[in-house]
């Protein structure tokens, strides 16, 4: 018997020891009770990392939001400590990682996402609008009041807003005026026309070694192909993405751009088109165009702040003279007038926030530590080093004089800007057009883009939704 | 190997042996269950549960984002239809199949089988350091040895391009299938070469040397002795490169599948669909055609080696 009873037992505490590793496996780390007083936890989660990618956002939150927040709260009485999480990876890489940790009821307290992700990841369930994650503090807050309609609804979604905006950007035509003098063109320039920029780049051709101009393309840039390439030249055309209800079909303005494409990058040589093609494209681009052997680059003011910003530590690829090399001009229409609303010129704009994880366990907190960062002095603290456009008009007003590029992005760019619907199929639709682009440049012809495009569209959100079915 | 051969006595005599044989712990089958249980809950949860779930996943239209992440819906087989007539998916077979067969099968065994051959009757410092070359490119983790070949391949600074004088010459983009080939022979080769090695030092030398004394050349000794003799280590090792070249990611960190899909081998377009692509329900879909195909490969290699034995 007692052999038996034994076997029994040890059988017994298998089966208990298995079953133990599955609920363990299933639940997740156990979580120690905090009662409102103990010691708390919040994390941030950005694309931003010390050293790289958004290295003045990193610091910023490193060196100044953590510690002045925890100051704060150890006035209050609170025991908080605050954790970073850097990122620094390809804006695609980053986006899958955060629905990934919100799908599986993790992540980060705060989250930095990109605006156009806010409809999709509201439909799936994985972000909440502010009010409903951390109640009424929200509507209260003081700084809704400095951010204009516009600029919060980069980070809103069926009129909710889910998160708090960092700022608004444009895009422009950036040009190495060293090159261009070489290439006997004047050191201020404004294309009125996509004929002129061409004019430029064959004038630019001539000078060796250089690539006169790089267009982003291809689905390995992600959605700084659309952005920064594909949907500029659609608004110069007077066509936008989605309008009246209905997606960009097969059209004119498309066929235009992508035409465009393969002048610059097919027929005539201008561009180099394998650079769209590699894996690490965008990088090598901001490399090459920091060596000064790119002509003209479309890209928003983020290349200029945290790219070729010679700044200790801020730039990616500083260019030491980037003030006196680094021209930009507005990006014109195809044609003076082209454009959308009979603009002569285009941008495109879209904007950043910050979101709260709705699994969060201090929703409230996080809350205060949002609107934290969101504060003017903030705003005055992370703008000391590098200048970037604040969501918050009382902080523009006092910084902006101080750098001419974004006082001319401010001024001039976003007053003719437009924006990408902030609709959940739109990623989908960008990745379609991105491909068009790639199959351009990598030889097909715009007749062949062009179909498949419209089937991969038409497959996305269904034929009646698409402009000219 | 040799107990299968000799044909076992019929009739009662082996009846009781075998008996004993079913139960030689004397626990009774309930008793033996619960040991086996732990381990069966453990498959179940982490290898059975996981495939049943991939299946119910291959017939919904969940995605990472959007309304079909909150609430996907039931389509029943059309992912697979979606699947089998996407001409990407065909392409990114073809290409799994040149990979497997160029890089695994011909490149990693017989590259393997040569080095093993060629330096089984080297002693000393110079098989210690060939053997020692071939197996530091198997240790090197992954994601150096993908970035060692980006260096090596880069378009601008790349060290092919300085040894060679292709300036600019983008081999990632220009030859991306050969490149991922190439790369993967260099990272596979030393467990060929391993398991070829201690195979041939099993051969006996007593049929080598009377190979050799009637006077057989070095051909004909390696297709009448060794081979025979090696055959099945050959199988096994045919069977683990093909599955694991098939199943492999690794060429992902080297070219991400691009330009264009070119290198968009089974597991990169599983992982492209699925996870930027947003498509986990299709993503599933195709998962469950690879697993098949592993099945269908390891199947036939059971029926071979089952062939065999009975020979």
């Amino acid at each position: 018997m007692i052999h038996h009873s034994r076997r029994g037992i040890v059988a017994a505490f298998a089966v208990a020891t298995a079953s133990a590793l599955v609920l363990a496996g299933c639940s997740g780390e156990a979580q120690p009770e905090e009662t409102e007083d103990g010691p708390v936890t919040l994390t941030i989660t950005a694309n931003a990392i010390t050293g790289g990618k958004n290295a003045a956002e990193a610091d910023w939150i490193a060196d100044w939001v953590i510690p002045q927040f925890e100051a704060a709260m150890e006035e209050e009485g609170r025991d908080v400590t605050v954790e970073f999480e850097p990122q620094g990876v390809d804006d695609e890489n980053y986006k899958t990682k955060i629905a990934l940790d919100l799908q599986s009821g993790e992540g980060a307290d705060i989250i930095g996402m990109d605006g156009i992700w806010v409809g999709e990841f509201a439909e799936a369930g994985y972000i909440k609008p502010l009010s409903e994650v951390a109640g009424d503090a929200v509507d209260d807050w003081e700084g809704w009041e400095q951010i204009p309609e516009a600029v919060q609804a980069a980070v809103s979604f069926d009129d909710e807003r889910y998160g708090v905006p960092q700022g608004a950007d444009g895009r422009v035509l950036y040009y190495n005026k060293t090159l261009f003098e070489q290439a006997g063109l004047p050191a201020d320039w404004q294309p009125e026309s996509w004929d002129d920029v061409l004019d430029a780049a064959r004038d630019l051709k001539q000078v060796e070694g250089v690539t006169p101009i790089q267009l982003n393309a291809g689905t390995a840039m992600g959605e700084a192909t659309t952005m920064q390439g594909l949907l500029p030249l659609i608004v110069g055309t007077g066509e936008q993405v989605y309008e009246d209800g209905e997606w960009l079909g097969d059209s004119d303005g498309l066929r235009d751009a992508l035409d465009l494409y393969k002048t610059i990058y097919i027929d005539e040589g201008l561009g180099d088109a394998v650079l769209q093609q590699e894996a690490a494209g965008r990088d090598t681009s901001f490399q090459l165009f920091a060596q000064n052997q790119i002509g003209i680059l479309l890209e928003g003011d983020y290349f200029w702040r945290s790219v070729i910003n010679p700044a200790e530590g801020v730039g990616t690829a500083p260019m030491a003279d980037r003030d006196t090399v680094v021209g930009y001009a507005k990006i014109p229409a195809m044609e003076p007038g082209s454009g959308i609303e009979g603009q002569d010129f285009v941008s495109m704009s879209g904007g950043t926030g910050r979101v709260l994880n709705p699994n969060s366990e201090h929703p409230e907190l996080a809350w205060e530590l949002l609107a934290f960062m969101n504060s003017a002095e903030a705003y005055e603290e992370r703008n000391a080093t590098t200048i970037s456009i604040t969501p918050r008009t009382d902080v523009n007003d006092a910084i902006l004089s101080e750098d001419p590029m974004l006082t001319f992005v401010s001024e001039e760019v976003l007053p003719v800007t437009a924006y990408r619907p902030p609709l959940a199929a739109y990623p989908q639709v960008s990745t379609a057009l991105q491909q068009a682009t790639l199959d351009v440049v990598s030889g097909s012809s715009v007749d062949d883009a062009m179909s498949a495009y419209v089937d991969a569209v038409t497959d996305i959100v269904g034929e009646d939704a698409v402009a000219g079915n | 190997m040799t107990s299968s051969t000799v044909t076992p006595p019929a009739g009662r005599v082996t009846a009781p042996r075998r008996r004993r044989a079913d139960d030689v712990a004397g626990l009774g089958k309930a008793r033996a269950g619960l040991f086996v249980a732990p381990a069966l809950i453990i498959i179940g949860i982490f290898l059975l549960f996981p495939a049943v779930w991939t299946v119910w996943l291959g017939m919904t239209d969940y995605r990472l984002t959007g309304l079909q992440a909150a609430s996907p819906e039931f389509v029943g087989l059309e992912n697979y239809t979606e699947a089998l007539t996407d001409p990407a998916f065909w392409n990114s077979l073809w290409l799994t199949l040149i990979f497997v067969v160029a890089s695994g099968i011909v490149g990693q065994t017989l590259i393997g089988f040569g080095l093993a051959w060629s330096v089984r009757n080297i002693t000393g410092w110079v098989k210690a350091l060939i053997e020692g070359l071939v197996l530091a490119a198997w240790v090197i983790p992954a994601s150096v040895a993908s970035f060692l070949w980006l260096a090596l391949l880069d378009r601008r600074t790349g060290t092919v391009n300085a040894l060679l004088g292709t300036e600019g010459a983008a081999w990632l983009i220009d030859h991306p299938m050969e490149a991922i080939i190439l790369f993967n022979i260099w990272v596979g080769t030393a467990f060929s070469m391993q398991l070829f090695s201690s195979a041939l030092s099993a051969v006996p030398p007593s049929q080598i040397e009377s190979a050799k004394m009637v006077g057989a050349s070095g051909w004909q000794q390696l297709r009448d002795v060794i081979v025979p003799n090696i055959k099945g280590h050959i199988l096994t090792n045919t069977l683990l490169i093909t599955l694991w070249t098939f199943n492999t990611f690794t060429p992902y960190l080297v070219t991400a599948g691009g330009p264009n899909g070119k290198t968009e081998i089974l597991s990169v377009y599983i992982y492209e669909t699925a996870i930027p692509g947003g498509q986990l329900g299709l993503g599933a879909a195709i998962s469950l055609i690879m697993l098949l195909i592993n099945l269908v490969i390891a199947l036939g290699y059971v029926r071979v080696a089952q062939g065999r034995r009975k020979r």
